[in-house]
């Protein structure tokens, strides 16, 4: 028989990497103002894009004097590994009817990793839906927060705005970088980015990176670690021992 | 083209991906080769985006105060700061250097 919903495990692991992620909601927000875009788009790209790392991406690209199409291209190419937590999602939890389509906008890194975290089918659904909800409300909510901030904020370079955008991105790859094949990966997109950018226009070099990375992943490191590249950006299990990518979680029931 | 098309562009694109996972057989995406490529895309966009913000101005190379933004986060993360942590360390870094008077 299931615990009931105040003791269940599932549900407090998604509230508290909830909180955490929410917080940081007001980084996206403050500098995707100080990147160009206003408040409104901000707010549309938290509620209707919804996946931290593709937010970043478009910004990251309009920031840098991109043009929209790189932008979406980027952002669009960095959330393809949502297909894939999907297929997870959907093989463990089985939403039915309308269902399948809220759980399809709250299929992140940490609502993915919250659900495959917990072994008892029901605590999944649980983590799966406290975590995914939970994000979307605070994650909107402290995105307008930040957004309101870094408008009254002023002139961006003063306060190291762009220097918070190059820690930001680096926060999302870090935990990524747990074998030598991703560490590797990783080094030869950055070349390959800095050898582009003299000769395309802005925004462009990070798709360059990404035909890179797809043609790394398409041909080579047939035996890397399995779901390399694909931990969340804030891990809900944290332990001395680290946790398993998700996509080792038993999928498959 | 203006802004909020993109915008609306890349956010029926995540919505469509999210839900392909859930539409589309299994079968199709449990292919180990698109689940490395899913991965490897992940970090070479991270890492590119990381690099690009750092030294890229437009189409010139330029080393500035981001550059201690990145090593700041990078120290801070060495230490395990949460996300949240890491960004105000690097904004700290960059608004602290253009203090002390770099680029």
């Amino acid at each position: 028989m299931p615990t009931d919903l105040r003791h269940s495990p599932g549900a407090r692991v998604g509230l508290s990497i909830a909180v955490a992620t929410g917080l940081y909601g007001i980084s996206f927000g403050a500098l995707s103002v100080s990147s160009g875009l206003d408040v409104w788009q901000t707010s549309a790209l938290s509620l209707l894009l919804f996946s931290g790392g593709s937010q970043f991406a478009f910004i990251g690209v309009i920031a840098g004097g991109g043009s929209g199409a790189a932008a979406a291209g980027a952002a669009a190419l960095l959330g393809i590994r949502n297909a894939v937590y999907g297929m997870q999602l959907n093989a463990l939890l089985h939403p039915h009817g309308w269902r399948r389509f809220a759980a399809a906008q709250v299929t992140i890194d940490e609502s993915l990793a919250t659900s495959t975290g917990q072994t008892d089918p029901v605590e999944q659904k649980r983590g799966f839906w406290v975590a995914g909800l939970g994000i979307f409300v605070l994650w909107n909510v402290f995105t307008l927060v930040g957004a309101l901030a870094g408008d009254a904020l002023g002139d961006p370079k003063q306060w190291g705005l762009d220097g918070a955008a190059v820690a930001a991105f680096l926060g999302l790859l870090w935990p990524r970088l747990r074998s030598r094949e991703a560490g590797a990966t990783a080094a030869v997109c950055a070349l390959a980015t800095v050898l582009a950018v003299p000769f395309v226009p802005p925004g462009v070099p990070i798709l360059v990176a990404a035909v890179v990375a797809a043609a790394i992943g398409w041909f080579g490191f047939r035996h890397g670690p399995e779901g390399e590249g694909l931990e969340p950006d804030v891990d809900p299990y944290p332990g001395p021992q680290g946790r398993p990518g998700p996509t080792n979680a038993p999928a498959t029931r | 083209m203006n802004v909020w098309f993109w915008i609306l562009v890349a956010c029926a694109a995540a919505y469509l991906t999210k839900l392909l996972g859930y539409l589309v057989p299994r079968k199709w995406l449990t292919n180990a080769r698109v689940a490395r490529v899913a991965g490897t895309l992940t970090i070479g966009l991270l890492a590119s985006l990381t690099v690009a913000n750092t030294v890229a101005t437009g189409q010139e190379m330029v080393l500035d105060a981001r550059l201690g933004a990145l090593v700041a986060a990078a120290i801070a993360l060495r230490f395990k700061a949460p996300f949240l942590v890491v960004v105000i360390v690097g904004a700290s870094a960059a608004a602290g250097l253009r203090l002390l008077g770099a680029a």
